[in-house]
C-alpha cells in the first residue's frame, strides 16, 4: 500500500472569541479532532455548513493555521513550524485556491506577472525561460497566450480564477487545496473549471482537497467525502456510496437539501434550526439539536467516528452497519 | 381600466451610458402565478427588476412600458411609483444583511415599513411586526424584536427580510438570489418558506436564480433569459422535460447530478458577451453547438411554438411531436455548416 500524501492526526485548532466588548474570552474549537489521509493523487471531498470549520481545517493541512493539538505529515515527514525556510520550500509543493479569485490577485499585476511570481519566489525556472513556462501553464489551463498582458479586472470572473488555478501549479505542486473554488462562478463556467481542475489533476496526479458546501460539485470531483459538522467528521465514505446511501442522518440532510429539478420540495428532509454556535456547542453529539432522530444518548454522549463498513466511517449513536442506514 | 395581468412589461429597454443592455423584455405575471428567470450572471435578470422598479442608478435609460393593474410605471410621476414600490411590488436581495440598517433594532426597520405603507405606529405595528416574524418563522419573536441584525445569522436575516418585504401586503414579490449566499439546509429552508407563503397569502412571485433546481420548486413557469433577452418562456415541465434552446439545453447539461453515473460535466464553452460587442444575429450563436449560417446574420424573434411555450432559435434542439421532418434537416445544415 502507497503511504499517504498527507495525513492529519487528531488536529484541533481553536480560536479565543470575545463576547461583546468587554465580555468573557471564550475559547471556540473550530476544527475538534479530525484525522484524515489524502493518498497521492487523490482527491477528498470536504463538506459542511459555514462554520463546521472546513477552511480552517483546509488553512491546517497547508501549515497555514498551525494546530494546537495533533499533527500534520506531508509525504511521511511532520509538517514544519510556519514561516520557517523548511515550511517555505515544502509550501511549493502544497498550493490553495481560495474563492474569491479577485482578492487572490493584485490588480496591479499582469496575469503573466502573477503567473510567474511562484516561479521566482522557489527559484524554479530560470529568468530567460520564465515566459515559455508561463505561456505553458497559461494553455494549461484554458487562457490565449495573448491575455498574458491583461489585468485582473479585464479578465472574467471564471477566467480570473483559471489564473489561480496556473499560478497554483506553477510550482508543480503535488497537493492543491481548493477552498470554494467554483461557487461564485455561474453552472455554466463551473462545468468548464471542475472539468479542467479534473484534467490537470489526472495528468499531473496531483492530490486535491476540495472544500465546498456544493454536494453536487463536490461529488463530481471528488473520489471521497468527508461530511464537517461543528468542527468534526460525522461521516466519511468514498463519493459514490455517500450521497446515494447517507448514513448519517446530518448528511443525509444535506443531500435531501439539494433542489433537484422537477422533484418537489415536500417530502424530503427539510433541517429545522440553524447550525449551531461553535462557541456553544450542544452536548452530546454536536447535531442532536437538530436531528429528528435523536435519543437520550445523542443528548450526553459524543460519538465517535468509527468504521461502519468497508471503508466508510460515520459518528452516530444510531447507525450501527451499513446494512441498516438510520430511517429518516 | 382593470387588466387581467397583474404586471405587464412591454419592450423593457436599458441602457447604461449609451450601451443597451436590455433588448425589449415583454412579461406578463399573472395574480398569484409564480414565474422563475434564470440565465447566467449578466443576462439581465436583475436588470429587469430594478428597472422596472426604477431602482437603478441616474446613468441608465429605461424606455419601454411597465405596468401594474394598468397603471404606468415609467415616466410616470414619482408618487406612483412609491406607491407601488415596497408596497405592491416588494423586493428582496441576495445579501440581506447588507440589505438591512446595521445601526437600527430589527423591529424598528419592519415598524418603519409598516408606517410607510400601511399606515401603522404604536402598539399596532409592532403588533403586526411580530405577527410578520412569527410568519416568516423567527423563533422567540418577541425577545429578539430588539436585537440588531448582526446578532441574527444569514438564513434568520433573509427571514427579516421577507418579513419588511411582507409588510405592505404586496402583491407581487420579486426575490432576487434569495438562498445564493445561503447554506444548503437553510436554502431549503427559505425556499419552503416561499412556498408557504405565497400559498398562504396569494401574492404572485418573481424568483430570480441561477439555480433551475430552486426555481423548478418555487415556480409554475420560467423565462431563461440571455445578453438582455428572453429567449425560451414555457412552463417548468415543458422546459425541464425538453429544453428547445440550446442555451436553456446547456444549462442543465452543465448541472453536476447527485445520482447516477459519475460523468464528466458537460460545459457551456465561451462566456456570456459583453454587452458593447453583441456578436450579429443570435447572441448565443458564437458559444452554441448548433448554430448555423442564419444565426449569425439575423437574429431569431421570440415566436410561440405549437405547445404554448415562446422560442428564439432558429434550429431548436430537442423534441417536436409532429416535427422530427425539421430537426432532421436541421441536422443536415449543422453538418454541413
Amino acid at each position: 500500500m502507497t503511504a499517504p500524501l498527507i495525513e492529519a492526526r487528531d488536529l484541533v485548532r481553536t480560536y479565543e472569541v470575545r463576547q461583546g466588548m468587554f465580555g468573557k474570552v471564550t475559547p471556540v474549537r473550530a476544527v475538534d479532532g479530525i484525522d484524515l489521509k489524502v493518498m497521492p493523487g487523490e482527491t477528498l471531498g470536504v463538506v459542511g455548513e459555514s462554520g463546521s470549520g472546513k477552511s480552517t481545517l483546509g488553512r491546517m493541512l497547508l501549515g497555514i493555521d498551525p494546530p494546537q493539538e495533533g499533527q500534520t505529515f506531508f509525504d511521511g515527514e511532520a509538517m514544519p513550524k510556519l514561516g520557517t525556510p523548511e515550511w517555505r520550500a515544502l509550501r511549493a509543493k502544497m498550493q490553495l485556491v481560495y474563492q474569491d479569485p479577485l482578492a487572490a490577485l493584485d490588480r496591479r499585476l499582469t496575469i503573466a506577472e502573477q503567473v510567474a511570481e511562484p516561479l521566482a519566489i522557489h527559484k524554479l525556472v530560470p529568468k530567460e525561460h520564465r515566459a515559455t513556462r508561463v505561456a505553458e501553464l497559461m494553455t494549461a489551463v484554458g487562457l490565449r497566450p495573448d491575455q498574458a498582458d491583461r489585468y485582473p479586472h479585464e479578465l472574467s470572473g471564471g477566467q480570473r480564477q483559471r489564473v489561480v488555478i496556473a499560478r497554483a501549479l506553477a510550482s508543480r505542486p503535488k497537493l492543491l487545496v481548493c477552498d470554494e473554488p467554483v461557487s461564485a462562478l455561474d453552472v455554466s463556467i463551473q462545468a468548464q473549471v471542475v472539468n479542467m481542475l479534473r484534467d490537470l489533476q489526472e495528468k499531473n496526479s496531483i492530490a486535491m482537497v476540495f472544500i465546498s458546501h456544493d454536494l453536487k460539485v463536490v461529488r463530481n470531483i471528488a473520489d471521497r467525502v468527508a461530511v464537517m459538522y461543528l468542527g468534526r467528521i460525522v461521516e466519511e465514505a468514498s463519493s459514490d456510496v455517500i450521497f446515494a446511501t447517507p448514513l448519517h442522518p446530518y448528511t443525509k440532510a444535506l443531500v435531501s437539501s439539494v433542489p433537484v429539478p422537477g422533484k418537489p420540495l415536500k417530502g424530503r428532509m427539510i433541517l429545522q434550526g440553524e447550525p449551531p454556535n461553535p462557541a456553544n456547542r450542544p452536548s452530546g453529539c454536536a447535531f442532536h439539536p437538530r436531528c429528528p432522530l435523536a435519543t437520550d444518548i445523542c443528548r450526553t454522549s459524543v460519538p465517535a467516528l468509527r468504521p461502519v463498513a468497508d471503508g466508510r466511517t460515520a459518528a452516530c449513536h444510531l447507525v450501527t452497519s451499513a446494512d441498516q442506514p438510520v430511517a429518516a | 381600466m382593470v387588466s387581467k395581468n397583474l404586471v405587464e412589461l412591454r419592450g423593457l429597454k436599458v441602457a447604461f451610458d449609451g450601451v443597451q443592455v436590455l433588448h425589449g423584455i415583454d412579461l406578463d405575471v399573472g395574480r398569484g402565478e409564480a414565474i422563475g428567470l434564470v440565465g447566467e450572471s449578466g443576462c439581465g435578470k436583475s436588470v429587469t427588476w430594478l428597472a422596472a422598479l426604477g431602482l437603478l442608478p441616474g446613468k441608465a435609460t429605461v424606455s419601454g412600458s411597465v405596468r401594474v393593474d394598468g397603471q404606468e410605471l415609467i415616466g410616470g410621476p414619482r408618487t406612483v411609483l412609491e406607491g407601488v414600490r415596497g408596497k405592491r411590488i416588494a423586493m428582496i436581495f441576495q445579501d440581506p444583511s447588507s440589505s438591512l440598517n446595521p445601526v437600527l433594532r430589527v423591529g424598528r426597520q419592519i415598524t418603519e415599513a409598516l408606517a410607510i405603507h400601511r399606515g401603522l405606529s404604536g402598539d399596532a405595528a409592532r403588533a403586526e411586526a411580530l405577527r410578520l416574524l412569527d410568519m416568516v418563522g423567527i423563533p422567540d419573536a418577541r425577545r429578539r424584536f430588539e436585537l440588531f441584525p448582526h446578532e441574527f445569522s444569514g438564513g434568520q436575516c433573509q427571514r427579516v427580510m421577507i418579513a419588511m418585504a411582507l409588510a405592505g401586503e404586496p402583491d407581487l414579490l420579486v426575490a432576487d438570489e434569495p438562498t445564493t449566499a445561503l447554506d444548503a439546509t437553510i436554502q431549503a429552508q427559505i425556499l419552503d418558506l416561499l412556498i408557504e407563503l405565497r400559498a398562504e397569502t396569494g401574492m404572485a412571485t418573481i424568483f430570480i436564480s441561477h439555480d433551475l433546481g430552486a426555481v423548478s420548486q418555487v415556480c409554475e413557469r420560467a423565462c431563461v433569459m440571455y445578453a438582455g433577452r428572453i429567449v425560451e418562456q414555457g412552463t417548468i415541465e415543458a422546459l425541464f422535460d425538453n429544453p428547445r434552446h440550446p442555451y436553456t439545453r446547456g444549462l442543465f447539461d452543465a448541472i453536476p447530478r447527485l445520482d447516477g453515473p459519475r460523468e464528466r460535466l458537460i460545459p457551456i464553452q465561451g462566456t456570456v458577451p459583453h454587452p458593447r460587442d453583441l456578436p450579429e444575429g443570435c447572441a448565443f450563436s458564437p458559444r452554441c453547438s448548433h448554430a448555423a449560417v442564419d444565426c449569425r446574420s439575423h437574429r431569431p424573434d421570440l415566436d410561440p411554438l405549437a405547445d404554448g411555450r415562446l422560442l428564439a432559435c432558429h434550429h431548436p434542439v430537442g423534441q417536436v411531436l409532429a416535427d422530427t421532418r425539421r430537426n432532421a434537416e436541421t441536422r443536415v445544415m449543422e453538418t454541413v455548416s
